[in-house]
């Protein structure tokens, strides 16, 4: 039974993983791009919310929805600034990359520069209590984030399937150019794409300032490092496997921790991802791409 | 009138000229065919069109309205559509929603009507769907609708390039080499279904073709390229017994 409120436990922490890794997932998808300053939109969102709930003081809904408002309006803005001009010249994957890692430190000094460098401490959000199932003990936070992050899943899901912005963002992932000439116009689908993906990164910063109480300049950085991880590990680009990656990392540190073994958790968690890499390259939802010769 | 005209349309890729002084007209309801040896520049003239590349002189106009400029995009929403020569359907989703992407432009209720599912957004996706599958039929497609594009034979996928570029809903279809790699009764169909689209959709067509007797069969009007230049036009027999023509193709002195 212990064993088993543990694994309820990562799957929380998990959950918190897996919405960060679906912006990292759904951004690759589109252009092939690992968004590395993704991770900070979740201290932007954090910070947004601190700042809507303990400086303005205006009511919990209100500062969860302007943070992901703002998350998401920031991403859009982002792409168009730093990214949509080399993605329209064709610029080398690399450029874009190491545009990404600017985009990070810029937002991280940002917010140092707003907010100072030392932690911030954030009031409990949600009421929370234990729930009793049967003989386990479960907190209502943890089944607040695993709720959430299988709403937002399937909510993603029928966003991608089953509207004409999904219908979009799919024919431009696969072939930009024939999208163009579909009379798609990929740049505010590429836009799009990337507002969705910083919205649900703010939904993981509100579940991370409800589980950790405290946030700083550069929590994105081992956060996003993680999420990056699990978004690698179900197999970048796959919506389902941005998720399972989270949950099997959260379950993992969740686990090792109970053992005893606090101070090597992030260890496991980069060793499980080499050894999956070692027998799955793809992923384990990733498609392999094998080119034609 | 003609629905699609260009007058000495012109680019060079820094040096080269791939097309030169290129004047063409395309009538309403007309099947033109586009022809000319490898390297001519016949895609390049495609591209041109749908502004994939920027004239570096002359103008295009459809229906008497310059389309310079615009974006790729806006010349598909504005009555362009075209094929590739190499297949590009996108591979991974199912046939249907190839069709339907093409139509995405076409509806209009908005992202948060698609989250929530309202009844505009239920009501416009039941009517695309039905559109779509329309359209399949006249392919005979539909029995695959829900296939994956890449598990289609390369003749269905030949069709469905066709189908969804007409789900866009252009004057002007413009087909790059539809019959390579069909066999006879293959480009025998594929004829029949041209003419089809023409009468039924009612629009005009421009096809690249190096299939002769696909061309004279079909076209009504022939464009030669040769070295980026239009050699020579007019009708099938025009064009069989031109000498001009006759060089490019056989060579001459």
């Amino acid at each position: 039974m212990d064993i088993l409120a543990q694994v309820l436990n990562g799957l929380g922490i998990g959950s918190i993983y897996a919405l960060v890794a679906l912006g990292y997932s759904m951004v690759y998808g589109i252009v092939q791009l690992i968004n590395f300053a993704h991770g900070d939109i979740i201290m932007v969102g954090a910070y947004v919310t601190y700042v809507g709930l303990v400086m303005a003081g205006v009511p919990l809904w209100a500062a969860v929805l302007i943070s992901i408002l703002f998350c998401g309006i920031a991403g859009v803005l982002i792409e168009k600034l730093a990214y949509s001009r080399l993605l329209k010249k064709g610029a080398p994957r690399i450029s874009l990359l190491i545009t990404a890692i600017g985009v990070s430190i810029f937002l991280q000094n940002l917010s140092q520069l707003l907010f100072s460098s030392s932690a911030k401490s954030m009031p409990a959000m949600f009421p929370n209590g234990m729930l009793e199932l049967g003989a386990l003990q479960v907190s209502s936070n943890t089944l607040l984030n695993i709720g959430t992050s299988i709403v937002m899943m399937i909510a993603l899901q029928l966003l991608v399937n089953k509207t004409k912005i999904g219908k979009a963002m799919r024919a431009t992932s696969e072939d930009a150019g024939a999208a163009k000439l579909m009379g798609i116009s990929t740049s505010s689908t590429i836009a799009f794409t990337f507002g969705v993906g910083s919205a649900l990164a703010a939904v993981g910063a509100v579940l991370y300032c409800n589980t950790f109480h405290q946030i700083t300049p550069y929590m994105g950085g081992m956060l996003g490092l993680k999420a990056f991880v699990a978004a690698v590990l179900g197999g970048i680009g796959s919506i389902p496997g941005a998720m399972l990656g989270g949950y099997i990392l959260g379950v993992a540190e969740s686990l090792t921790t109970a053992a005893g073994g606090s101070q090597i958790t992030d260890a496991i968690v980069f060793g499980i991802l080499i050894l999956v890499l070692l027998v799955k390259p793809a992923g384990l939802f990733g498609k392999n791409t094998r080119e034609k010769v | 009138m003609a629905v699609l005209e260009t007058k000495n349309l012109g680019i060079a890729f820094g040096g080269l000229r791939a097309l030169e002084d290129v004047q063409i007209s395309i009538g309403e309801r007309e099947i033109v065919g586009l022809i000319g040896p490898n390297g001519a520049g016949k895609t390049t003239m495609f591209n041109l069109l749908t502004d994939v590349y920027v004239p570096t002189e002359g103008s295009i106009e459809l229906e008497g309205k310059s389309i310079v400029g615009k974006k790729t995009y806006q010349i598909t929403q504005n009555g362009i559509s075209r094929t590739f020569q190499n297949i590009r359907l996108f591979k991974d989703v199912s046939v249907i929603d190839n069709v339907k992407i093409a139509m995405n432009f076409q509806m209009k209720y908005s992202v948060l009507s698609g989250i929530f599912r309202t009844p505009a957004y239920r009501r416009e996706e039941k009517e695309v769907e039905a559109r779509a599958l329309d359209l399949l039929k006249v392919f005979h497609l539909d029995s695959k609708a829900d296939d994956m594009a890449k598990n289609l034979p390369y003749g269905q996928q030949r069709k469905l390039e066709i189908a969804r570029a007409l789900a866009t809903n252009p004057k002007v279809l413009l087909l790059d080499e539809p019959a390579a790699g069909m066999n006879p009764t293959e480009t025998r169909e594929l004829m029949e279904t041209i003419q089809l689209i023409r009468d039924r959709f009612e629009i005009s067509i421009l096809l690249i073709e190096h299939d002769m007797s696909f061309v004279m069969g079909i076209c009504e009007h022939i464009f030669v390229l040769d070295y980026g230049k239009i050699i020579a036009e007019g009708s099938a027999e025009e064009i069989r017994n031109n000498p001009k023509v006759i060089a490019a193709y056989l060579g001459g002195e």
